[in-house]
C-alpha cells in the first residue's frame, strides 16, 4: 500500500525547528563570541543571536524626563586612584592631559582631549541603568555618539567590533549593532555635571540596550578590531541585552 | 485499575518543563540573593525606598555605605553613594543558567501550548464541564479535598483543572513576560511591556509573585501526586500505556 503523504505532529515539530533554526542562520555566518565549549556561554549566544534576528531594528531606550532623575549608587569600582598611579595624576590635573586612544581598523590611529570629545555634537539622554544585581536607576547622560567618533576616526568596512579598556583594568567589547545605535554615547556628563569620579569620571561609556556593567567606566583607549577579541570567560555573559 | 493515559509529547514537555523550572526556581533565587529588595515602578535600589526587603543573604540591609553626595543642589536632591561592603553576587553563572533553563522552558511551552491547543487536550481534559462550572460543584470538590478523600482518579477533578488553567495560561504567562520586559533590548524593541508592567521594578515585583505562586503550586503538586496513588501516577506520566 502506498502511504499518504501526511503531515504528521512529528513532521510539523521538526520543519518548525529547522526554520526557526535557518532564522538564526544569517546570525551564524558572523562572526561571533567563543562559547569555551560551556553551556552557559552557549546559551548567551543564543540570547545574543536571537535578540539580534528577532528584536525590530536600531529601536530607542526608553527616555524620561527630568524629573524621573532618581538616586544612583556607584558600583563597581568607584576610584582607580587607589591602585593606578596613572589615573590618580589625571584625577590631580582635572584630566586636562587625559587623551582617549582610538586605534585599530581606523584609517589613522587617533587620541582625543576631553576638549576634543566636548567639540563634537553632543547627546543628552535621561534613561535608565539596569545593573546585573537587580536594582535600577535614572540619570541624564551627555555625551558624544560613539559612532561619531568612530567616523571621525575613519572606522573601517571591515569593523566588526568595538574593544574597550579601562583604567580599573577593565576590558570588554561591543559589536558594531550597539555601537553605532544612537544611544551608544562616551559620557563625559551626568544629571548636568562633569561625571563623578564614583561613576567613571572623565568619560564612560552608556549602552542602553544592555545591562549596567557593558556601560564602562574609565575610559582609556577603544581598538576597533575585524574579529572578536577573546579576553578570556571571565565568568560573565559577553552579551547582556536580558 | 485504569490508569491516566498521557500522550508522549505531553509527558516529554511535562519533565523538559519540570527540570527547567526547577533550574529556574533556584537561579531566580541565587539572583534574588544579590539583591533582596523589591520596589514598585521603574527605579529601584538602595538609595530609594524598597516594597519589601527579604532577608535571604548578607546583603540584607547591609548598610556598608560611603556618604552620600547629592546630584543637585535643591534640598532633597537625588544622591549618590559608594559601596564599602562586599556583596554576596553569584550572578555571573546564576543568570546565565537562568536564561539557558528560561530557553527551554520558553520553547517547550510555546510547543506545548499550540499541541495542546490543536489537539484539543485542554478542551477535553482540562476546561471544566457544565455541570462543572457550577458553584455548587467546586464546593463539593473543595470540602471533598478538606476531608482528604484523595483517591486515584484518571479525570481532573474541577481544583485541578483550574489550577492547570490558571498556572498554564496566567502565571506562565505572566512570569515569562515580566522577565522579558526586565531585558533592556526587549523593552526598547517591545516599549508597551514596561507600560503594561509599569516599569521594569514592577516587573521584577511582579515575576517574583509569579514565581512564589508556582513555587507553591509545585508544593501542592507534588503532595497531590504522593496522596493520590504516587505509583500510578508516576508511572502514568513516564512510561506507562
Amino acid at each position: 500500500m502506498k502511504r499518504l503523504p501526511i503531515l504528521t505532529r512529528r513532521k510539523a515539530i521538526i520543519t518548525g525547528l529547522a526554520g526557526l533554526g535557518s532564522l538564526l542562520l544569517p546570525g551564524c555566518s558572523k562572526p561571533t563570541p567563543p562559547t569555551y565549549g560551556n553551556i552557559l556561554r552557549m546559551g548567551d549566544n543564543l540570547t545574543y543571536l536571537a535578540q539580534r534576528t528577532l528584536l525590530p531594528g536600531q529601536s530607542l531606550a526608553k527616555e524620561y524626563r527630568f524629573n524621573d532623575i532618581s538616586s544612583m549608587p556607584a558600583t563597581g569600582t568607584t576610584n582607580p586612584g587607589i591602585f593606578n598611579e596613572e589615573y590618580s595624576k589625571l584625577l590631580q590635573n582635572g584630566f586636562a592631559d587625559w587623551q582617549l586612544v582610538v586605534e585599530g581598523k581606523v584609517s589613522k590611529s587617533r587620541s582625543y582631549s576631553l576638549k576634543d570629545l566636548q567639540k563634537f555634537p553632543s547627546r543628552k539622554q535621561i534613561t535608565k541603568h539596569c545593573c546585573e544585581e537587580g536594582w535600577s536607576a535614572i540619570a541624564e547622560w551627555t555625551g558624544v555618539p560613539l559612532s561619531a567618533v568612530l567616523q571621525n576616526a575613519g572606522i573601517k568596512e571591515s569593523a566588526r567590533f568595538i574593544n574597550f579598556h579601562s583604567y580599573d583594568g577593565w576590558i570588554d567589547s561591543i559589536d558594531l549593532y550597539d555601537a553605532f545605535h544612537p544611544q551608544t554615547i562616551l559620557a563625559y556628563a551626568m544629571n548636568g555635571k562633569d561625571l563623578p569620579v564614583p561613576h567613571g569620571a572623565p568619560v564612560r561609556l552608556r549602552v542602553e540596550k544592555q545591562i549596567g556593567y557593558k556601560s564602562m567606566k574609565y575610559l582609556q583607549k577603544i581598538e576597533v578590531t575585524d574579529e572578536f577579541v577573546d579576553t578570556g570567560d571571565s565568568g560573565w555573559a559577553w552579551y547582556t541585552g536580558i | 485499575m485504569e490508569t491516566i493515559h498521557h500522550s508522549r509529547w505531553v509527558k516529554i514537555s511535562h519533565w523538559v518543563i519540570t527540570v527547567s523550572f526547577l533550574l529556574l526556581a533556584f537561579t531566580g533565587f541565587i539572583i534574588l540573593m544579590c539583591h533582596p529588595r523589591l520596589y514598585w515602578g521603574e527605579v529601584g535600589n538602595d538609595l530609594t525606598p524598597a516594597l519589601f526587603e527579604l532577608p535571604i543573604s548578607r546583603n540584607y540591609q547591609h548598610g556598608g555605605w560611603d556618604a552620600s553626595v547629592p546630584f543637585f543642589n535643591t534640598a532633597g536632591s537625588q544622591v549618590s553613594a559608594s559601596r564599602t561592603y562586599d556583596i554576596f553576587n553569584q550572578n555571573g553563572w546564576g543568570r546565565s543558567l537562568h536564561f539557558l533553563s528560561a530557553w527551554f522552558l520558553v520553547i517547550t511551552g510555546v510547543i506545548y501550548l499550540f499541541t495542546g491547543i490543536f489537539t484539543g487536550h485542554f478542551r477535553k481534559r482540562m476546561v471544566p464541564t457544565r455541570e462543572e462550572f457550577l458553584f455548587r460543584a467546586l464546593w463539593r470538590d473543595v470540602t471533598s479535598h478538606i476531608k482528604q478523600h484523595f483517591g486515584y482518579n484518571p479525570k481532573y477533578n474541577v481544583i485541578q483543572k483550574y489550577s492547570y488553567l490558571i498556572v498554564i495560561f496566567v502565571i506562565m504567562p505572566l512570569i515569562a513576560l515580566t522577565g522579558l520586559t526586565m531585558s533592556p533590548a526587549v523593552s526598547a524593541g517591545y516599549p508597551v511591556l514596561l507600560k503594561m508592567f509599569g516599569g521594569v521594578q514592577s516587573a521584577r515585583t511582579l515575576h517574583f509573585f509569579a514565581s512564589v505562586a508556582l513555587e507553591l503550586f509545585f508544593v501542592v503538586h507534588v503532595i497531590m501526586i504522593i496522596r493520590s496513588g504516587f505509583k500510578q501516577q508516576i508511572k502514568g506520566m513516564t512510561f506507562g500505556k
